[in-house]
């Protein structure tokens, strides 16, 4: 793998073949590995490792970036050249700031440990053995098994012609696990930068549960029901919004958060930060420009707070007419690699615990008649200044009912606002580290909403 | 590239593999793109590498690497059967394979003018004048244009001889208008959503989309939208313009098909399908108007979905999918063939890059055009009461494909044959084969485009394809429409 101090040198070389202004190198590598299994075979196995740089180069106003997996000294001088050509021919922009040095970095927060040496070795036939003992238990309940088990090593760096150098290695480990019966599903994903805190037979076990209990299932009336989300549903499903929280999204005029930075939109007990040093968090502590990463609270008992801002989108907010209604404009470290049309996007979502946090079984004991859902599927924004949103739910749908789950049912489509499921929380649970497929991994809480909006029901 | 070959295929035959296909790939995109008169992202990138895939112990391993030196390949080989001994140490039977002679061609996806030989001034000069023309219409508060080019070189070689090197060019382009006002969104792309058309062509597919001269119009959509009539609720019949027809078909044909998803292989994620074994030659999946094919051959045109081998060196072919309403026809590769009782696979095994696995894929899934002529205006005026929606803006389908809703970013009420108002926020939603099955008229050949789908999620790690979707505007009885907003 490719060591700081080897990219260090590459980067000098870039440097010396560079006639920019400003030059900028990102690095990015990665040994990673995943093994699948579908009807309890290993159907697809696969390892991959590279290493790619990219180049970003300014002159005058105007950047442009360039990026190779091709570290000879010919394809250093070509990716140069690419950046260089590129950025020549664009306009000058006023907002484009000088690149960062060391000073405009901000201080780097201590992460917790990130890299685990068990976990970069992970070998085949240890995931195949894990894979084996998880097949077992579909085996036992006479169900398939279908998922993933990977482990992955991956670094990532920046380096300016300023002085700015950062550099991040991170080992990641995650295991997915769908449980099949005849006329049911039942689903656990759990990932973490340390091997041995997965286990995948208590993963696989939960599973088949699901699968189990949710057979047979009988149809429940659409309708607005009281759910119970369980926290890789409510990652899902909330991870739509968390790009509009971007300050240049509110400049672009294409946020939810449109004149409503400070107001309140959601339920009190709706607490989120964003927070890349946080023990259940993951990543790198800087940003596309190697700014390090704030801990920046968004949202107050319910109330929006602020956005964050790569340095640009400061800058500009700072000068815009909307300067006096969005909270505090500073750089957070949270911006994507330049040219970008986005800016910038909070990453690290931990919601804060509620004053009184009830377990997911505290939640089925408290309610009267509800659903209770495991995931959220093919989930789109439908309206994107209400963020009503459509999706499926999956893969373990059951009915409660006088305070005990009673039996499966079929899956429902939804279309719920954001903004009214937020302000409808009933009860949330201790916020835990969860992963879902159609957002990035946070932090967050299972939560009991009321009144969420189930459309349609299909056939399974 | 072929020297680099016998290292893998040598080294992993050394160690017991019986099958070994190794795919190089030299892959270079550029990347455009303006937001309201400046620069949003300029980039240019390149990535080469190697991915080895193999059968040993009856199962399958696979592993890829930058590092093309001989040692580098060797011990990637090597990984690969690792892997594939592993992979057998959890399986029900051994993989085998449909027979496919062993091809050595080479082909190029046919081009006019190489999309990078064109000057980047250019191309920004054309996005700017785009943006422009997006902004002096009072209202738009966004304007987005975009510029995409790829080229990729592949060399694919297997231990049974197959030598073929493909060079296939893509090109996207597209803008967006967004109006913001009170407490309201609106948006109008052009020539789709999502960025635009995409093809696989060289720089004469930006001429032909006619950028510049639907800019205005596209802005004045955007703007007029937020003050028209919220689309109605209830049951209609609804036409669909051919490039959401396009994305219809991609969500609930062209994935329920994929064969490997039928068998379970992506039941963890990207989910099963409803279309059983015993459907195949049974279901009415839609109307008598309805004939879809995946064809990847050249003939059908430069869509996403075209190549001349796919990436375990099976020649392009068309398979009937839906014939006058019946399912007729599975996306199968060689591994899957044998189980529909295919002598020979349908070549859809694609892989996005390198590093990547091939994979059942999509190719080009077109509905066929209507064979009496029949235009979109002809066909609004033969609607007595319906809805038209055009250009998707969400899209959303359960796991087995049977359950969708799509929204649609402009729609039109018709009344005895004319479009009377301007609806904002049309949405539908339904059941797949009874939409199908709905389906009463489709408009004729000179109304077809082969549409574009540049970014296709699908596999684990994930993976994204382009996927082509010929499509003409066509009808649809009793769909229910407006349930996305329903309450609201």
């Amino acid at each position: 793998m490719l060591t700081q101090t080897q990219a260090a040198d590459i980067f000098e070389k870039i440097k010396r073949h560079s006639t920019a202004e400003e030059v900028e190198v990102l690095f990015y590598g990665t040994c990673n590995a995943l093994t699948r299994f579908a009807n309890s075979t290993i159907h697809q196995n696969v390892a991959e490792e590279n290493i790619s740089l990219s180049v970003r180069t300014s002159f005058d106003g105007g950047t442009a970036r360039a990026t190779t997996n091709k570290l000879d000294d010919d394809s250093l001088k070509r990716v140069v050249r690419a950046s260089e050509s590129l950025a020549k021919v664009q306009h000058p922009d006023a907002d484009l700031l000088p690149m960062p040095g060391p000073a405009d970095a901000g201080t780097r927060e201590a992460l917790p440990a990130r890299h685990f040496t068990e976990t970069a070795e992970l070998t085949p036939q240890e995931r195949a053995a894990a894979v084996k003992k998880m097949v077992y238990i579909a085996e036992k309940h006479k169900l398939t098994a279908a998922g993933i088990f990977s482990n992955s090593e991956t670094v990532e760096g920046i380096f300016n012609s300023r002085g700015l150098a950062d550099w991040h290695t991170q080992t990641s480990s995650e295991i997915s696990i769908t449980m099949l019966g005849a006329d049911s599903s039942g689903w656990q994903k759990f990932n973490s930068p340390d091997v041995s805190q997965l286990n995948g037979e208590t993963l696989a076990q939960i599973a088949a549960e699901k699968a189990l209990q949710s057979a047979k299932p009988r149809e429940l009336p659409p309708g607005k029901h009281t759910v119970i989300l369980e926290p890789a549903a409510v990652l899902d499903i909330v991870g739509f919004m968390f790009y509009d929280f971007g300050g240049l999204s509110v400049l672009d005029q294409r946020s939810f958060l449109n004149n409503r930075v400070g107001t309140k939109l959601f339920g009190d007990e709706v607490n989120i930060w964003d927070d890349v040093a946080h023990p259940q968090q993951s990543g790198a502590p800087f940003d596309g420009e190697g700014v390090r990463r704030q801990r920046v609270q968004l949202v107050e008992n319910g109330v929006v707070k602020r956005l964050v801002y790569a340095r640009g989108s400061a800058a500009r907010m700072k000068n815009s007419e909307l300067k006096d209604q969005v909270g505090p404009i500073v750089p957070t470290g949270h911006g994507f690699p330049l040219p970008n049309e986005m800016g910038e996007a909070p990453m690290n979502i931990v919601f804060a615990a509620p004053q009184n946090p009830q377990t997911v079984n505290q939640m089925i004991a408290s309610t009267e008649g509800g659903v209770l859902v495991t995931r959220l599927w093919y989930i789109r924004e439908v309206d994107p200044y209400e963020k009503l949103l459509t999706g499926m739910t999956r893969d373990g749908t059951f009915y409660v009912e006088d305070g005990k789950v009673q039996h499966g049912i079929l899956n429902f489509r939804f279309n719920e606002s954001l903004i009214h499921m937020l302000s409808n929380v009933e009860a949330m649970s201790i916020p835990v580290r969860a992963s879902g497929e159609e957002s990035f991994d946070m932090v967050v809480p299972a939560m009991k909403v009321g009144e969420f909006n189930f459309t349609e029901v299909t056939k399974f | 590239m072929q020297d680099i070959a016998s290292w893998a295929l040598n080294a992993a035959s050394r160690r017991g593999a019986d099958h070994v296909a190794v795919r190089i790939a030299d892959d270079r995109s550029r990347a455009l793109s303006t937001k309201n008169g400046k620069l949003g992202s300029a980039s240019d990138s390149e990535s080469f590498g190697i991915g080895i895939r193999v059968l040993a112990d009856g199962a399958w391993g696979f592993a890829a690497s930058d590092d093309l030196s001989r040692t580098a390949v060797e011990a990637t080989a090597a990984r690969a059967v690792e892997i594939a001994r592993a992979s057998a140490q959890v399986k029900q039977h051994d993989t085998r394979l449909a027979p496919e002679r062993a091809a050595v061609a080479d082909w190029a996806s046919p081009f006019q003018i190489d999309p990078f030989s064109t000057s980047v001034e250019q191309n920004l000069d054309l996005l700017l004048k785009v943006d422009s023309e997006l902004r002096s219409v009072p209202g738009v508060t966004l304007a987005e244009a975009n510029m995409n080019f790829r080229r990729e070189d592949i060399w694919f070689f297997s231990s049974e001889g197959a030598d073929i090197h493909q060079t296939k060019y893509t090109v996207g382009a597209g803008y967006a208008a967004y109006a913001f006002a009170g407490n309201e969104i609106q948006k109008r792309s052009y020539p789709n959503s999502f960025g635009g058309q995409w093809q696989n062509k060289g720089y004469e597919l930006i001429d032909e989309l006619k950028l510049v001269e639907n800019a205005r119009r596209v802005g004045e959509e955007a703007v007029a939208l937020l003050k028209a009539d919220q689309c109605p609720e209830g049951v209609f019949n609804i036409i669909l313009d051919g490039s959401q027809l396009g994305l219809q078909i991609h969500e609930s044909v062209g994935h329920p098909i994929e064969l490997d998803r039928v068998l379970g292989m992506e039941a963890n994620y990207a989910g099963t399908s409803f279309l059983t074994l015993d459907k195949l030659r049974k279901l009415r999946y839609g109307s008598d108007l309805v004939n879809i094919v995946a064809d990847a051959r050249q003939e059908h045109g430069p869509g996403l979905g075209t190549f001349a081998f796919d990436d375990e060196g099976v020649p392009a072919q068309c398979i009937p999918i839906i014939t006058q309403g019946l399912f007729t026809g599975y996306l199968s590769s060689r591994e899957t063939a044998h189980m529909v009782g295919l002598s020979r696979s349908g070549g859809t095994l694609r892989a996005e890059a390198w590093n990547r696995l091939p994979m059942i894929r999509m190719t080009n899934v077109s509905i066929l055009p209507g064979e009496k002529p029949l235009t979109r205006e002809q066909l609004v005026s033969a609607t007595d009461h319906g809805i038209e929606m055009e250009t998707n803006r969400s899209w959303s389908i359960d796991d087995k494909r049977y359950n969708f809703q799509f929204g649609c970013e402009i729609g039109w009420e018709i009344k005895n044959g004319k479009r009377t108002r301007l609806l904002k926020n049309p949405s539908y939603s339904g059941i797949t084969t009874e939409f199908w099955n709905s389906m009463d008229a489709i408009c004729s050949r000179n109304e077809w485009v082969l549409w574009g789908v540049p970014h296709c999620g699908k596999g684990q790690p994930a993976q994204v394809m382009g996927t082509g979707h010929g499509a003409a505007p066509a009808r649809f009885q009793h769909v229910k429409v407006g349930t996305a907003y329903q309450g609201m």
